[in-house]
Formats: C-alpha cells, sequence, structure tokens
C-alpha cells in the first residue's frame, strides 16, 4: 500500500451516494456463487448421470425390467417418453430431494461457517433479503436438477427408443408431443414437494449453522416421514406426508387428469413449506451472526 | 465538531452468553472525526461490542445507534455511511478479489461496483484482482477488507485489528492508510492490540476489561493522568536521593543506571529543582516522562481497576456503578 498517499481522493466517493439493492440484485448474485463453486455441478452432474446410466443399462439388457410396477416400466422400449417418466418415479423418493438438499441445507450455514455471512450482512442488505435471495437460489438449484435430469431422460430415452406416443396409467394413448409437455408438467408438479424439502432444508442450515447436520437433517425428515407411511395403523396420515405428495405428479398420466391429488399436494406441501420458510426467516431475522 | 448524532453512541451494552457475561454495560462515545482507539485484553469483549455495533449479534441489554440509528431496529438503513470488518475480513474463496468485490458493491447498491478499479488501487491489489481469494495471504485479505468497506463510501470506519497478521511494510501501510482516510473526514473505530499504532493513530480511546469500560476519552487525558514523571540527572545522585526524598508531593523516587526517577506534580518539581541548587547539587537534566499507552494499558487493565463482574449473578444495572472515566479510573488503577 506504498501508493497509499497518491492515491486518488475519497471525497467524490463520500458526496456520490448509492442506492440500496432490490431482492433481486441479491438473489442473482446467489445464482452466481452457486454457479462459482464445484460442488454445484456434483449434484447436477448426477441428476444428469443416472437416466443416462439407466438408459445404457437398459440397451445393453435388452428387454425391460421385470416386476416393475410402473406401466412406464413395460413402455420404456416402445417410446423414450417413458424414459423421464420412469425416472421420475425412481428418483422422486430419494435423490431427488437429496439433491435439492445438499445446496438448500449448506446456503446459509456454510456461510455462517466461513465468516461470509456477517460479511453480506455488513453491506446495505437487510436479512430478511439475504434469507428471501436463498432460498430462492435453493428452489433454483432445485429446478435446474429435476428439468435437467427429465432433459437428459428424454433426450436420451429419445435417442435409444425413438420418439413416440405413450401409453398412460389409465392405459389410454397419448400423442408424442402430448407425451412430451406431459413430462414437462409431471415434472413441474413434482417441484412442489420438492419445494417443501427445500425450505426444510433452508430452515435447518439456518438454524443449525451447520451445512452437514442440515443437509442430513432434511434428508432424515424425509425418511421418518416415508417410515411412518410404512407404520401399520397409521394410514390415517398418508394423506399428510410428504413422502406422499412425491407421486402426485400421476394424476396428470390419467385420463382424464386426475387433479385431486395435485391440488391436495399443494396444500399439504403449503403446510410444510410455509412454515419452515417463515420460522427460518424469523430465526435468521432475530440470530446473532458470530461465525467466523 | 459535532454535526447531528454522534457515529457511535453506545449506552448500557450488554451480552450474555449463558454463564458468561461478555459485555457488562458498556458506553461508547464516538464522535466525528474521531480516530477511535478501543482497547483491551483478549476477551474483554470488544469485537462482541464491535458486532453489536454492526448489528450482527443482538444485545442483552441496551443500546447502539450509529448516527442514530440503531442497527437491530431499522437493519441496513442503520448502516449506511459505515462500513468496517470484525474479526478477519471475510469472502468467497472460489470468487477473483474483483469478484467479491463486485459482488460486495451490489450489496451497497447502485454506484459502489464502479469504484472497484480505484479502491484496489487504494490498497495495491490491482495486480491480484483476477486471482482468486482462496490464494490470498492474510495481508492481502485484511487489505481487501479494507478495499471492500472503502467501497460503502464509509463515514465512519469499524476496524477489528486491521494490522494483526501483517508485516512490518504492511503495518506501517495500514497506518498510513488509517492516517489518511481519517484526514480525509472518515470517522475510525479501530479496535486494536498494536498499542504504538493506537497511541500514533488514535486521539480518543476506550480501554475495556472483563467487558466494562475502564477508561473513556482523551488519549492525551489518559497519558497525563497517568502521572508525571521524571528523571533527574545531577553530580551527587546520593544527595539528591536525600533531597528528593524529603521534598514534599516527590513520590515513587528511584535510582537507576540512567539516572533517578520520580514522580510529582509540575509546581512540586519546580520546589526540588530550588531545593537541590540550595543543597548544592547540579542539575544536569531533568526531563519529563510521560506514561506510554502501553503502560497505562497494562495499569488499567492488570492492576485491578475493573472489578470482576463477571457471572450471572453480576451486578443489576442500579447497582453499577457508571464505568469509571478518567481521573476516577486512574485512581483506581494507581
Amino acid at each position: 500500500m506504498s501508493s497509499v498517499a497518491s492515491a486518488p481522493p475519497l471525497a467524490k466517493r463520500l458526496a456520490a451516494g448509492t442506492r440500496r439493492p432490490s431482492t433481486l440484485v441479491v438473489y442473482r448474485w446467489e445464482l452466481r456463487k452457486l454457479v462459482s463453486q464445484k460442488r454445484t455441478y456434483l449434484g447436477l452432474g448426477l441428476a444428469m448421470l443416472l437416466p443416462l446410466i439407466f438408459v445404457i443399462s437398459q440397451l445393453v439388457r435388452g428387454h425391460p425390467p421385470r416386476g416393475a410396477d410402473s406401466i412406464f416400466a413395460s413402455e420404456i422400449f416402445q417410446s423414450g417418453l417413458a424414459t423421464p417418466v420412469l425416472m421420475l418415479t425412481f428418483l422422486a423418493p430419494f435423490f431427488l430431494p437429496l439433491i435439492a438438499a445438499l445446496v438448500a441445507g449448506d446456503i446459509v450455514a456454510a456461510e455462517d461457517n466461513n465468516g461470509t455471512l456477517k460479511t453480506i450482512l455488513t453491506r446495505s442488505v437487510d436479512r430478511g433479503q439475504v434469507f428471501a435471495a436463498k432460498a430462492a437460489a435453493a428452489i433454483t438449484y432445485g429446478v435446474v436438477a429435476v428439468y435437467l435430469s427429465a432433459a437428459v431422460g428424454t433426450l436420451a430415452g429419445i435417442g435409444a427408443w425413438g420418439f413416440h406416443g405413450v401409453r398412460t396409467f389409465s392405459d389410454t394413448f397419448v400423442s408424442a408431443p402430448k407425451a412430451l409437455l406431459l413430462v414437462f408438467a409431471a415434472n413441474g408438479f413434482f417441484l412442489i414437494p420438492l419445494l417443501a424439502v427445500i425450505s426444510i432444508g433452508v430452515l435447518l442450515s439456518t438454524i443449525t449453522r451447520n451445512s452437514a447436520a442440515a443437509i442430513v437433517g432434511t434428508l432424515g425428515v424425509t425418511l421418518i416421514l416415508a417410515i411412518v407411511s410404512q407404520i401399520p395403523g397409521l394410514e390415517g396420515l398418508h394423506p399428510y406426508l410428504l413422502t406422499t405428495q412425491y407421486f402426485a405428479w400421476q394424476g396428470l398420466l390419467r385420463t382424464p387428469t386426475d387433479w385431486a391429488p395435485i391440488t391436495h399436494s399443494a396444500w399439504v406441501c403449503a403446510l410444510y413449506a410455509g412454515p419452515a420458510l417463515l420460522a427460518g426467516y424469523l430465526v435468521l431475522l432475530r440470530r446473532d451472526v458470530a461465525g467466523g | 465538531m459535532q454535526d447531528g448524532p454522534p457515529p457511535v453512541k453506545a449506552r448500557g451494552l450488554v451480552k450474555r452468553y449463558k454463564e458468561v457475561l461478555a459485555v457488562d454495560h458498556i458506553d461508547l462515545n464516538v464522535r466525528s472525526g474521531d480516530v477511535y482507539g478501543f482497547l483491551g485484553p483478549n476477551g474483554a469483549g470488544k469485537t462482541t461490542t464491535l458486532r453489536m455495533a454492526l448489528g450482527l449479534i443482538v444485545p442483552s441489554e441496551g443500546t447502539v445507534e450509529l448516527f442514530g440509528r440503531d442497527p437491530m431496529r431499522e437493519g441496513a438503513r442503520a448502516l449506511a455511511g459505515v462500513a468496517g470488518f470484525v474479526e478477519a475480513p471475510r469472502f468467497y474463496p472460489y470468487l477473483t478479489a474483483r469478484k467479491n468485490l463486485e459482488l460486495l458493491g451490489a450489496l451497497d447498491g447502485a454506484g459502489a461496483a464502479s469504484q472497484i478499479d480505484e479502491v484496489l488501487e487504494t490498497v495495491e491489489l490491482s495486480p491480484r484482482a483476477a486471482h482468486r481469494v482462496g490464494g490470498f495471504s492474510h495481508g492481502m485479505r485484511q487489505r481487501l477488507g479494507i478495499a471492500a468497506a472503502l467501497l460503502r463510501t464509509p463515514k465512519l470506519l469499524i476496524l477489528d485489528e486491521p494490522a494483526t497478521g501483517l508485516d512490518p511494510a504492511g503495518m506501517r501501510d495500514m497506518r498510513l492508510l488509517i492516517r489518511r482516510l481519517a484526514d480525509e473526514g472518515i470517522t475510525v473505530l479501530l479496535s486494536s492490540h498494536q498499542l504504538p499504532e493506537v497511541q500514533e493513530l488514535c486521539d480518543r480511546v476506550a480501554i475495556v476489561e472483563s467487558g466494562r469500560v475502564v477508561y473513556e476519552g482523551a488519549l492525551a487525558d489518559l497519558r497525563r493522568q497517568g502521572g508525571a514523571g521524571y528523571r533527574l540527572r545531577c553530580t551527587d545522585d546520593a544527595g539528591a536521593l536525600e533531597v528528593l526524598r524529603r521534598q514534599k508531593g516527590i513520590e515513587r523516587v528511584q535510582s537507576g543506571e540512567h539516572g533517578i526517577s520520580f514522580e510529582g506534580e509540575e509546581s512540586d518539581v519546580g520546589a526540588l529543582s530550588m531545593a537541590l541548587a540550595g543543597a548544592g547539587i547540579g542539575i544536569l537534566a531533568l526531563t519529563p516522562e510521560l506514561a506510554t499507552l502501553e503502560d497505562l494499558f497494562f495499569r488499567l487493565t492488570e492492576d485491578g481497576a475493573a472489578p470482576d463482574r463477571r457471572g450471572p449473578g453480576g451486578a443489576s444495572e442500579s447497582e453499577t456503578p457508571t464505568p469509571a472515566r478518567g481521573n476516577e479510573t486512574l485512581a483506581v488503577a494507581k
């Protein structure tokens, strides 16, 4: 800093003044931070890799998986568009929540541990803005992971077995373009329960200040709910378990479309996501930031 | 000169962590234009106080206002015109120095990002702007911390141990930078262990011990109150010692290799010189020696100036004596 004496004066900066940033600006930077981290690509890479492995293994195997309860298992050799549906069925209960939890559980805790949370909280943004931007970035990551997986599954499936119409759960036939639209929509509706998982992850990330604990905790919650769904005598709880909502999108693949599980899923997931996000927000708002 | 609310005004600031009282009814008054030293041993509560000032941690009791605004109530609005860092400045290691500043500039609002080149130049990090911060040395991160603070066009700069980990040249440059910023009208609240640095830079100080302020005021006053020490060289040390010990108002007389040292008020020293002359002792040199900040710091923080008031059963606010100020404190310290 030997140029200190010759550096330009600060007077003009003092006079310049600044305008406080919007939450959108904070959100954009949260995305840029995600894009700049290698671990971001680990989850996305896995989300793309699994459909590829599935398609290659089925090509090598040469016949559909036996004993699969999904109609799409027997359909995969008939149309490439059955692949993303089958993949969503496979990945929805654990893998995609895991991918989402990897970022959601890390997004506040990592900054707290690294001390960068204090860095950004001493700028011109409120804690609420930071929380909203982080939650939105985690949700964005979940959306990207789900659609990347779906896109790779679709392209690989089409590449392997062609762009043809498929049979639905109601044993009706839908054309290829409509099937493609349904694949897109099905993944979109799967995002509803995934949003709840992400909200729980962000809450745990804020409370625990420990990435590993938050990620494991998020998966733990979904695992416990999955176990509860298997306990005899608790069938009455099934409609309200988050894990049950993972398959609500299947209502789309019936003729006529069964909206009941989807609308039910929407409000049940809102009951998980809303309180989790509100609690996370309130915790961050009043919490000591002493890390780093 | 005091325009508007003071840069920092803390009243009865308390922070408890379960059984530990980290900050115990601290009052601070940083005035506009001050270079204000915030001193204390490790664990005295300096960083906790600064965190409360920046709104990072919630006070258990009391308030702190920056330019009249409470960060706990007003959030980021209260930090307008305020910049700095507590403990080591932290950045995103996977981003370059420039990207880090772009991020922070974006979070400061429109206009801040346009100053990145200038602040990088100020802290001499322009050649490393495109390098990832993960590979930076501690000193480079400290400088980047200053650059990040300058992006906010601060009127108040809060720096927690900014020279820690810097080599002597880096420390000198940091002092120069702080001096220059102060000369440009920025109020500086500087927490530091580097007592010579504080002595050189600061005009007012607060000294904390065990979470309490044991002195707050002008550094010059503190040094004056620290005792008017003198050193005497004369033609007859033995005779002078006898005169000194008899002389009213002269205390702490000690003979050493470099002459005789003692303490006394100016008027008593005047009388002493007459008495020495009367005893036929020639004065070769009689020089005043002001206590150094280091002397005073240790006197205030190690000689029991601050009573032990830690723990949850500490005195309530009504029972708490007003934190000592100036003469009162030093009277205890002596």
